[in-house]
């Protein structure tokens, strides 16, 4: 069966793929009520944000487009240093979309809603003419318990930086399902509350958190040096990359250090007390590979010492990469 | 726009090779050389330029091997 | 000898200074990529040569390839470098938005299996390149001929390095020795830079991509310029053959024959450029000789011939970046002005 018109329409056909589909998969109190908008109780400081997710193919290795959906809103509530707690999900489909498809994604968005510990509060469906295509967009709200202060500006000469994991995953993964090269790259998209939590529990005083998605973790680190008014100095060799993803990025010509994430972040803390936070990322599940990989200094700009001692610029990522990556 | 890369072959039917580069298999033309499987053929654009002779690490030993006859 | 004492030399090197041109646009990346201007004497300056070819492809080629991505039932074939390259009306990346049909390739095979898919269709490939890229458009010519296929044409920018290094050895007088582009010679050998190195009386010696090749090129040049030697030497013998690879050879031979090609900065040089033989598959390459003027300011045409390094321009960094490039160098990921912006 494949998603018609009719389904956009507002009527029965429209109300059977409700209950068959997120019916099915999004049962929650706030959601059963059916009402037009979700009434919560929520108070103290907020942290909200919304993101649209575009990927082709809409299921890959290690995820599908469900999944990044729910994790890609929550993880950039958690840099901020928030609990997340409600999501909102817009779906725009594409007339010849197969419901199966969309059942397993709904299905892979349930159980990482849950997982991530956020309920899914209101959504909507709207479906337009093409070829069988899909669509979401996310919203999400979540509480930042008193005394956390997580910005990109509050990075010191001194902080150290630390990278939960190797980069370009999921950019090399969604890439090599689009250009048919075989290999086992999976996709790192993932909740990162494991990470967050463990920091915040373990009583870590967090400068910035950052995930590292698009534009690559150079692009990131320059936005904090300049929010921040430091240079930021890496080592390259302290850099995570998985062998695999790093042939890949070779046939490509691609810089893994440009490449993008969808379960990676980076962790500014103070020099003191990077070793314990790289043990503590180290315990969770998404920050088995973590490492140091640089420091704060005074000055300004990005720059890295290469293999040979040499050193260079970092700058950040221009022109388009490639798109539809997330 | 001149990169090429190392990687080793799979299996060769003459004309199309499969070439391993670190775990990513791709197809790559092999007009241009006769490599046995095993051996790395350096790729340009989908099509090995030429056989390696011998792995990166034994051949930037040789490099600086070289350099000391030289000076 | 050791990396640690070839860098320790380098970087202590103290004699008269030295200008190195590297011709090749990935040596140039290379070079950035592994900070190897950190690890030398101020007085070893590198200086990019007109190895990137995508900055030396004239106006007259974007606007045909822009022609042909505008055609009913044509669709062009490119490298994604080219995308962006602005031709009088714009770039082809500015006119996908106005109907142009073009489609991404990792290499020119895929061509042959899109134009039997869609026999409907005329595929035409942007073949721009030199010798590293020149024989697989030759494979994929000879495949399109055996399996009969029509649909196919190539319009060609192709370019060998030889040529292009006579004029800048006649004209570029104060380079004192030459980084070999690897790749390039992966094809034709180390043989044809001896009789070079013999007329004008410098060191050419080729260099593999890694931080350790280059390096140990750089070193041994300075060692043969202080030792006033003027040698052909080959430190990427893992790949490159004195003659070269023949089969390769051949083949280009077989399809593509010379003739005089339009170099932006370095003018119309004879038998530089590659032609098709069978014109029946050429899409109108030879002649494409016009180009733009340069914007008043831009100095890219010293840049590709190494008379100035692209900060020493005027209008780098501030009229022209990569988001807003104003001069050829600053559009291709290979281009010097590109590179130098994105690493300096």
């Amino acid at each position: 069966m494949k998603i018609t018109m009719a389904h956009g329409s507002g009527g029965k056909t429209s109300a059977e793929l409700m209950s068959s589909v997120f019916g099915k998969h999004f049962k929650n109190s706030v959601l059963d009520k059916m009402e037009d908008a979700a009434v919560l109780d929520i108070s103290g400081r907020i942290a909200f944000s919304t993101d649209s997710f575009v990927v082709t193919p809409v299921q890959f290795k290690g995820g599908d487009i469900g999944k990044l959906s729910i994790c890609g809103t929550v993880n950039d509530l958690l840099m901020m240093g928030a609990e997340p707690a409600y999501i909102t999900c817009g779906f725009i489909l594409e007339e010849g979309l197969e419901i199966e498809t969309l059942d397993e994604i709904a299905r892979s968005m349930a159980l990482q809603a849950k997982e991530a510990g956020v309920i899914i509060a209101a959504g909507d469906t709207k479906v337009v003419e093409g070829s069988g295509g899909l669509y979401i967009n996310t919203s999400g709200i979540g509480r930042i318990p008193q005394g956390r202060d997580v910005s990109a500006a509050n990075c010191k000469p001194g902080d150290k930086i630390l990278l939960s994991g190797t980069l370009g995953d999921h950019h090399a993964c969604i890439l090599s399902a689009r250009m048919e090269i075989e290999n086992n790259i999976t996709s790192d998209c993932g909740c990162l509350r494991d990470i967050t939590e463990a920091l915040f529990e373990g009583g870590i005083t967090v400068r910035t958190m950052r995930d590292v998605t698009r534009g690559g973790l150079g692009t990131i680190l320059n936005e904090i040096a300049d929010n921040s008014g430091c240079k930021i100095q890496l080592q390259e060799e302290a850099i995570p990359v998985n062998e695999e993803v790093r042939g890949f990025a070779d046939i490509l010509g691609l810089d893994p250090l440009y490449m993008g994430n969808e379960g990676k972040m980076i962790t500014v803390v103070k020099g003191e007390q990077a070793q314990e936070a790289l043990a503590l990322i180290k315990q969770t599940e998404h920050g088995k590979h973590a490492a140091i990989i640089g420091e704060v200094e005074e000055g300004k700009g990005t720059f890295i010492t290469t293999r040979l001692g040499g050193s260079r610029v970092l700058d950040v990522l221009y022109g388009e990469g490639l798109p539809r990556i997330c | 726009m001149c990169i090429a890369i190392p990687g080793k072959v799979i299996a060769s039917d003459g004309t199309t090779a499969q070439v391993d580069f670190k775990g990513n298999t791709v197809d790559v033309n092999v007009g241009l050389v006769d490599p046995r499987p095993g051996q790395y053929v350096l790729v340009h654009a989908g099509c090995a330029i030429e056989v390696m002779e011998q792995d990166k690490a034994q051949e930037l030993i040789d490099l600086f091997a070289e350099l000391e006859d030289l000076s | 000898m050791e990396i640690k004492e070839v860098i320790k030399y380098l970087k202590a090197y103290d004699g008269p200074e030295i200008k190195l041109m590297e011709v090749c646009g990935t040596h140039t990346a290379s070079i950035f990529k592994n900070g190897i201007r950190s690890l030398i004497s101020p007085k070893i300056q590198l200086i990019s040569g007109p190895g990137c070819p995508v900055c030396v492809t004239p106006t007259a080629y974007i606007d045909k390839c822009i022609e042909y991505a505008m055609k009913p039932e044509h669709v062009l074939l490119t490298f994604g470098d080219m995308m962006k390259v602005p031709g009088t009306e714009g770039s082809l990346s500015d006119m996908k938005g106005k109907g142009a049909k073009t489609e991404l390739m990792y290499s020119p095979f895929e061509a042959l299996e899109k134009a039997k898919a869609h026999p409907d269709i005329t595929y035409v490939i942007a073949a721009v390149g030199f010798e590293t890229t020149a024989p697989a458009y030759a494979l994929m010519m000879e495949q399109t001929k055996c399996e009969e296929i029509r649909n196919i044409r190539l319009v060609t920018a192709l370019k060998t390095i030889i040529p292009a290094l006579t004029w800048i050895c006649e004209n570029q007088t104060d380079i004192d020795g030459f980084i070999c582009p690897g790749h390039v010679s992966v094809i034709i050998g180390s043989e044809p830079y001896e009789a070079l190195a013999e007329t004008y009386k410098k060191p050419f010696v080729v260099a593999g991509f890694e931080a350790e090749h280059i390096l140990a090129v750089i070193y041994d040049l300075v060692r043969q310029i202080e030792k006033k030697q003027a040698q052909v030497k080959n430190l990427y013998p893992n790949a490159v053959h004195q003659g070269g690879n023949q089969k390769a050879l051949d083949v280009m031979s077989r399809y593509f024959e010379a003739g005089p090609a339009m170099w932006r900065g370095l003018g119309t040089i004879d038998a530089s450029g590659l032609y098709l033989k069978d014109e029946s598959y050429d899409g109108g390459s030879r002649g494409l000789d016009a180009d733009m003027e340069l914007p008043a300011g831009c100095r890219c045409s010293d840049v590709i011939v190494g008379n100035i390094n692209p900060d020493e321009c005027p209008a780098f960094k501030n009229k022209c970046t990569p988001l807003s490039p104003f001069g050829p160098c600053m559009v291709s990921a290979e281009g010097a002005c590109g590179i130098w912006y994105r690493n300096q």
